[in-house]
């Protein structure tokens, strides 16, 4: 990795933009978040504020820490990472041990880089976890399938087809179904790990455009290696590097006048 | 020489090899098939072996063969299935379970005849079960619980860790998703797995000579009390099975047709075996279509 500093000398090293709380909601904060794997250490300081029914966007090159970031905002690394500091949502620490994870996953939901819809029917790919939560009514369970395939936008496509295997569908399609499964249990909070990476322009243009829709609605967080995707669809956009947030700000002006010198480096293509 | 010959000599050498492979294995079916194939009829199926006099049939050594393996699965299935799911979804990498998946792989190499003596000290002589199919059903769960394990290990592990963590990420425990989600996924390799062990246990001797016995009592197919004597389901007798049948045949065997029999046993075997597999194979497709195809 290449890091040639162009900018002037008087850049700052690191600026995080912090939210004004009594003009914005903010659906979610970490402070002090350290990770670490084994005694190696992947993330410092990560010091962000998450505004509400905003996307943010969390950019950086590989190796930068955004996905072991995003993993630990709902307890996906747990196992896997040792995560240290502070998640507060709705006043409460999630990262601590009092917290009931699973319940707390309904809330802060998760959609993955490859699709992984279960190799069950579409319709019982998102029935099946509310089922689970004792949600049982027929009535009620068919109308959040036909409301969240509705907000994935997949609605029209599949509606008579709701009980044939999910694994049938294109990989667009899958990726719209797990959306549309986190969206059921309606959370406050959707995680998306680089979603669209692992599909062609169509469907990744059809996801950006969900994911518009979306935020009408719940609180977006997502990590993306397009460049062009994060400056499209959010509002904020952080930018990580080598396991560091160094910069934080709203998303044109990261992507038109970042103040760090390496941010500069990295969105116009000299590295990453 | 160039690449091209040394190329068409190697593809003719890999040819020949794989050929000569099938053409052992057509041999041998072929011999046990056509030797035996006289014998098979609906009558050697289904009546007693007689000891002394020919036209002898199979059909309690065949019943005992099924009851036996039904019982063994039964007793291993749920084991096997159980410590699958802790060492692929619970287990930490540590020394605890490599000591544990060090043991199955010992197991699982250990001769059969070895798991039927050791069946025969513990389970025949030991908590006096005597020769019964109880203790050929046991001793058959030791041959055939470390394959199984690994088995159903495999398949569990063969599902992508996706899967495990779309379910966590939906708020469900691990516990629902191993239940709902992983292990409907493997349903279809677990049951090739489990068929094909099946047939492995089918054909098994050694192990039971010693447990289940060398002898196969008259059966009254009338009476499915299980706690009679004479009843088929009696656990507590001792219960020849086919592939026992055929050893001793061959190796006491007194009867006029001893060779007939013996032939016509081996192609009934045999064929079960090839049924076994072919089942698994045609159960596990389907399954797999079912869950994964478009059609319902």
């Amino acid at each position: 990795m290449s890091e040639k500093i162009n900018a002037s000398a008087d850049a700052p090293l690191r600026n995080i933009y912090h939210f004004d709380e009594a003009t914005h909601e903010i659906a979610l904060s970490t402070h002090n978040l350290h990770v670490f794997y084994g005694d190696n250490e992947a993330l410092t300081e990560g010091d962000l504020q998450f505004e509400r029914y905003k996307i943010t966007a969390l950019i950086g090159a590989s190796g930068s820490g955004k996905s072991t970031f995003l993993r630990s905002l709902n307890r996906m690394n747990d196992g896997i990472a040792r995560v240290e500091g502070e998640i507060r949502y709705r006043d409460l620490d999630i990262n601590s041990n009092q917290i009931d994870v699973y319940e707390m996953r309904r809330h802060i939901g998760m959609v993955f880089q490859r699709p992984n819809p279960f190799a069950k029917s579409i319709y019982d790919n998102i029935t099946f976890a509310l089922k689970q939560r004792g949600v049982r009514n027929k009535q009620r369970l068919d109308e959040i399938v036909e409301t969240s395939l509705r907000q994935a936008a997949m609605w029209d496509q599949v509606k008579d087809e709701l009980h044939q295997s999910a694994l049938a569908l294109s990989g667009g399609q899958q990726q719209r179904l797990c959306i549309a499964r986190a969206i059921a249990m309606e959370p406050d909070i959707l995680l998306l790990d680089e979603p669209a990476s692992a599909l062609d322009p169509v469907a990744t243009s059809q996801i950006e455009d969900t994911l518009l829709q979306l935020k009408e609605k719940y609180t977006i967080i997502i990590v993306t290696h397009n460049m062009q995707q994060a400056a499209r669809i959010s509002d904020y956009t952080a930018f990580f590097h080598l396991g560091k947030v160094l910069e934080y700000d709203e998303a044109r002006k990261i992507f038109t006048r970042p103040k760090v010198a390496i941010t500069n480096d990295y969105i116009s293509g000299n590295f990453g | 020489m160039n690449a091209k010959t040394a190329d068409k000599i190697a593809t003719a050498v890999f040819y020949a090899i794989a050929g000569s492979v099938i053409l052992i294995l057509a041999f041998l079916l072929g011999y046990i098939l056509i030797s035996g194939f006289p014998k098979l009829t609906w009558q050697f199926l289904t009546t007693p072996a007689k000891a002394f006099t020919a036209g002898g049939g199979i059909g309690i050594q065949l019943f005992n063969s099924f009851y036996l393996l039904l019982l063994a699965m039964l007793i291993s299935f749920p084991i096997a299935l159980g410590a699958g799911i802790y060492l692929n979804e619970y287990a930490k990498q540590n020394w605890l379970t490599t000591i544990i998946r060090t043991a199955i792989e010992i197991l699982s190499s250990l001769p059969s005849v070895v798991v039927g003596l050791f069946g025969f000290l513990l389970f025949v002589v030991h908590m006096k079960m005597g020769f019964s199919i109880l203790s050929g059903a046991l001793a058959l769960t030791f041959f055939n619980l470390p394959l199984l394990t690994r088995s159903i290990e495999g398949s569990l592990a063969a599902i992508p860790n996706l899967q495990r963590e779309a379910g966590l990420a939906l708020g469900l425990s691990r516990w629902e998703t191993v239940t709902h989600v992983i292990l409907p996924a493997a349903v279809p390799s677990i049951l090739t797995g489990v068929i094909l062990s099946a047939g492995r246990v089918f054909g098994e001797a050694a192990a039971l000579i010693y447990t289940s016995g060398q002898s196969a009592p008259a059966l009254n197919f009338g009476d499915w009390n299980p706690f009679n004597i004479s009843s088929p389901l009696n656990p507590m007798r001792p219960a020849e099975t086919l592939a026992v049948h055929i050893w001793k045949i061959n190796s006491e065997g007194i009867m006029p047709d001893a060779s007939a029999v013996s032939a016509g046993s081996s192609a009934v075997l045999v064929l079960a075996v090839l049924l076994f597999n072919f089942l698994a194979r045609w159960l596990g497709r389907r399954l797999y279509h079912r869950l994964t195809s478009a059609t319902n």
